[in-house]
């Protein structure tokens, strides 16, 4: 990892960081657990957006309110809660999820204390435009109770403002993403899993400052060094969350790099852009309609795999790298045809099974190795 | 044969229901159509068991139900077998065992009918999880055939009004979708009867389940379990409703005759969740060792706890909302009123729950159900982890010991 990463340190003191924002800003602070929550709408009310992922050393906390077969990032996250480790938060924003997340979100309001609790019950099915306009009436729904909550009406110019900020945030970590494809000796991924922890949780303006300052030292070293022979091999990881920083440190060790990735905490969460001409709403709707979508989404049965293999091809990835969150029913539904259509592509592909971050990642890899060495002799 | 094993108990003879006979040959000749459609040319559609299919029957479609097709492979006890096949395809052990043992069973032409006919299209309601769908998803791929989705928001306090109409449009859809793959029309009048019956059906069914308010109940969950097949697989037809009004007349003679399911009845019991369906003799056993009478239960209600949402006359639009409200699709306050009005009309003296590894939206929430419960209803709750087809996750000693426990606290209670 880079020395000069403005964001790790964030990561480090993050609580104190919100606490002091809250008291700058007379505001408030809403926690949530997926990408399909607008962070537009939030960010416009002068609310900050925090995505939570949980803390492995809370989850005995949750036993009382979860059984063993659920994922460990609703046991974190509801542990961490419980444990008091969230108190920094007001409320909480649940959209439609997987069946999971939907329990955990009624037992979040009976448990956890909060001010606030938000349900957004976004469609399931894409195809539709009944579904498109429901969708514009849920987070119609979202920005009024929203608005109400904290005492102000979250008006189109408000909004307009905010897609305006996220459009350029999203814009740089894609910059980002594309000065790592075609630099990996100048940063890793880790570098990368900083930027985008800092980028759910910390004042989105500071980040925005602190990101661009950091592009712009990336790109000079780019230009400064025009001729990388890259020969490392170029990986995608696909799933929900990577909460394993020293995955990639693997991967890294064994002359590999992530070029891109499918991930909900990773591409998924800043791709699409807001069409600034339409309607604040319209645009908004639209982006969370038509973004890369998330397996407890459906857009037909071939989408989500069509939208992989482009990645693939887009980045000129050799392999990909199938992270899968022990009882995440979306994505291990979706693993054997996965692995199916990948080897009818002739792409390359291993299946990691992940619980914690704590997890002990020797096994693994021992797998990433063999994976590596295979691709390589492809 | 020997004298002595030809002899029949007449206790245990007064006992027996007569309509499961009945229901035994209904649901062989219902398979045998199921499997002969292509013959008949008629269609055949996979359904989830909280889907609307009125319109199926209506149309002429044969309705197959993958989920009860679960629940016999459970009951025969060959879960095992078939989930293995899934997950040497990959299916990870967490998932579904509904999901995998019938995925399973589609590859192998396995389980206890040989199979499923084969689906000419599929149509998944997610109003009782969301993985119906990936499931549904997986298995139209595997066949290459259409899939219908009805995307019925849940609801965490109240149906909200652009839900409403997301619902109702989504009715339209469907109709639209049938009248493509079946090239027909809907005939207006027809879809108007099988509404009517399959409103009858459920009326039928819920007065069944209500004739064990009397004590002692004349039959248990564990008889509703297996007596719900027809309120899933055939609501909407005549048959169905012929069915359960045998079944009622049969129940309200057995209760004039004061003949119980359960000898001695001293407790009464709600049961929470699916069955545990290769072991359903073995509990009902159990808890009449016990002198305890399941007498009710929220799994078997579900497919009755809505009819009061349904207008006749305004079928379709009424049948959205109403699907949309199921049990599974709501939150766990609202779960907790429901237990608040099971618990009073059967007077239960205490919840048996199910910890159904395969079921997450049912399973999810007991332990702050069961607090609730406990401290409003100043009832005794059990919580035992089990499956409901896949019996590596069932172990037998802890949930006896278990049952047993929660037993000596009833008795306790009741001195």
């Amino acid at each position: 990892m880079r020395k000069d990463n403005p964001f790790k340190e964030h990561l480090d003191t993050s609580v104190e960081q919100i606490s002091e924002w809250k008291k700058q800003n007379q505001s408030y602070v809403l926690g949530y657990l997926c990408s399909y929550v607008p962070e537009e709408i939030i960010h416009a009310a002068g609310v900050l957006p925090y995505r939570i992922f949980g803390d492995s050393s809370c989850a005995t906390r949750a036993d009382q309110h979860l059984q063993a077969y659920s994922c460990s990032l609703v046991k974190n996250s509801l542990g961490a809660a419980l444990e008091g480790k969230l108190d920094f938060l007001d409320g909480a924003v649940f959209p439609h999820t997987c069946d999971t997340i939907q329990r955990l979100s009624d037992i979040w309001r009976l448990n956890a204390g909060m001010n606030f609790h938000f349900d957004v019950v976004h469609p399931v099915k894409l195809t539709t435009e009944g579904s498109r306009t429901y969708m514009q009436g849920v987070l119609e729904r979202f920005r009024a109770e929203l608005g109400s909550a904290v005492g102000k009406e979250i008006t189109d110019a408000m909004l307009s403002e905010s897609i305006k900020h996220y459009n350029k945030l999203r814009g740089m970590l894609f910059e980002l993403y594309q000065i790592r494809r075609d630099n990996p000796h100048l940063l890793s991924s880790e570098d990368i899993y900083y930027a985008l922890r800092a980028a759910v949780t910390m004042d989105r303006t500071h980040f925005v400052q602190l990101l661009e300052k950091f592009n712009a030292e990336l790109q000079r070293e780019a230009s400064a060094c025009s001729s990388s022979s890259n020969e490392s091999t170029e990986v995608i990881i696909t799933g929900g969350i990577c909460d394993h920083p020293n995955l990639y440190e693997i991967i890294e060790t064994q002359g590999a790099h992530v070029v891109w990735d499918d991930l909900c905490a990773g591409y998924r969460f800043f791709t699409g852009r807001l069409d600034e001409n339409l309607p604040p709403m319209e645009a908004i709707t639209n982006r969370y309609f038509e973004r890369m979508e998330c397996p407890a989404k459906h857009r037909g049965t071939e989408s989500r795999f069509n939208n992989l293999k482009d990645l693939v091809d887009k980045h000129h990835a050799s392999g990909v790298i199938i992270l899968q969150l022990k009882f995440c029913d979306p994505h291990s539904f979706d693993y054997p045809y996965l692995k199916e259509y990948l080897d009818n592509e002739n792409i390359p592909s291993i299946l990691l099974e992940l619980e914690d971050a704590d997890q002990n990642l020797g096994p693994v890899r021992t797998r990433l190795e063999t994976f590596i060495e295979m691709i390589n002799g492809y | 044969m020997s004298e002595q094993e030809n002899k029949k108990d007449p206790e245990k003879e007064a006992k027996k229901i007569k309509t499961v006979k009945q229901m035994k040959e209904i649901m062989t000749e219902y398979y045998m159509t199921a499997k002969n459609a292509s013959l008949n040319n008629k269609k055949v559609a996979w359904i989830t068991s909280g889907g609307p299919v009125e319109p199926l029957i209506a149309m002429d479609v044969v309705p197959v139900y993958p989920e009860n097709h679960g629940a016999m492979i459970g009951a025969s006890k060959m879960g095992v077998d078939l989930c293995n096949k899934a997950e040497d395809m990959g299916f990870s052990r967490d998932l579904c065992s509904y999901a995998r043992s019938d995925i399973g069973a589609a590859v192998t032409n396995g389980g206890p009918i040989g199979g499923l006919p084969e689906p000419d299209f599929l149509v998944c309601c997610n109003n009782i999880c969301g993985t119906v769908m990936k499931w549904y998803e997986v298995q139209a791929r595997y066949y290459n055939v259409p899939l219908f989705i009805l995307d019925t928001p849940f609801i965490h306090r109240e149906m909200s009004e652009e839900a409403k109409r997301y619902v109702i449009g989504q009715m339209e859809d469907y109709i639209s979708f049938l009248e493509k793959v079946c090239e027909k029309s809907m005939d207006e009048e027809r879809m108007n009867e099988v509404a009517q019956r399959s409103l009858e059906a459920q009326k039928l069914w819920q007065k069944v389940l209500d004739t064990t308010m009397n004590k002692p109940a004349p039959i248990t969950a564990f008889d509703a379990f297996f007596h719900l097949a027809l309120i899933v697989t055939l609501r909407g037809t005549q048959q169905a409703v012929d069915y359960y009004q045998n079944l009622l007349d049969e129940m309200n003679e057995r209760v004039n005759n004061g003949i119980s399911m359960v000898p001695n009845e001293q407790y009464r019991l709600l049961w929470d969740n699916l069955p545990v369906w290769y072991r359903t003799k073995w509990f009902s056993d159990k808890f009449a060792s016990h002198g305890a009478s399941l007498v009710a239960d929220t799994y078997t209600a579900a497919w009755s706890g809505v009819f009061h949402l349904i207008d006749e006359n305004n079928f379709l639009e009424s049948a959205a909302l109403a699907y949309s409200s199921v049990y599974l699709n709501v939150s766990i306050d609202k779960m907790v009123e429901n237990f608040r009005h099971l618990a009073r009309k059967y007077d239960v003296d205490g919840i048996v729950m199910h910890s159904n590894r395969s079921c997450k939206p049912y399973s999810l929430g007991q332990y702050d159900l069961s607090r609730i419960i406990t401290s409003e209803l100043n009832l005794p709750v059990l919580i035992f982890e089990a499956d409901m087809v896949d019996e590596r996750n069932f172990s037998e000693g802890q949930v006896e010991n278990r049952i047993d426990a929660f037993m000596e606290i009833l008795k306790e209670r009741a001195t």
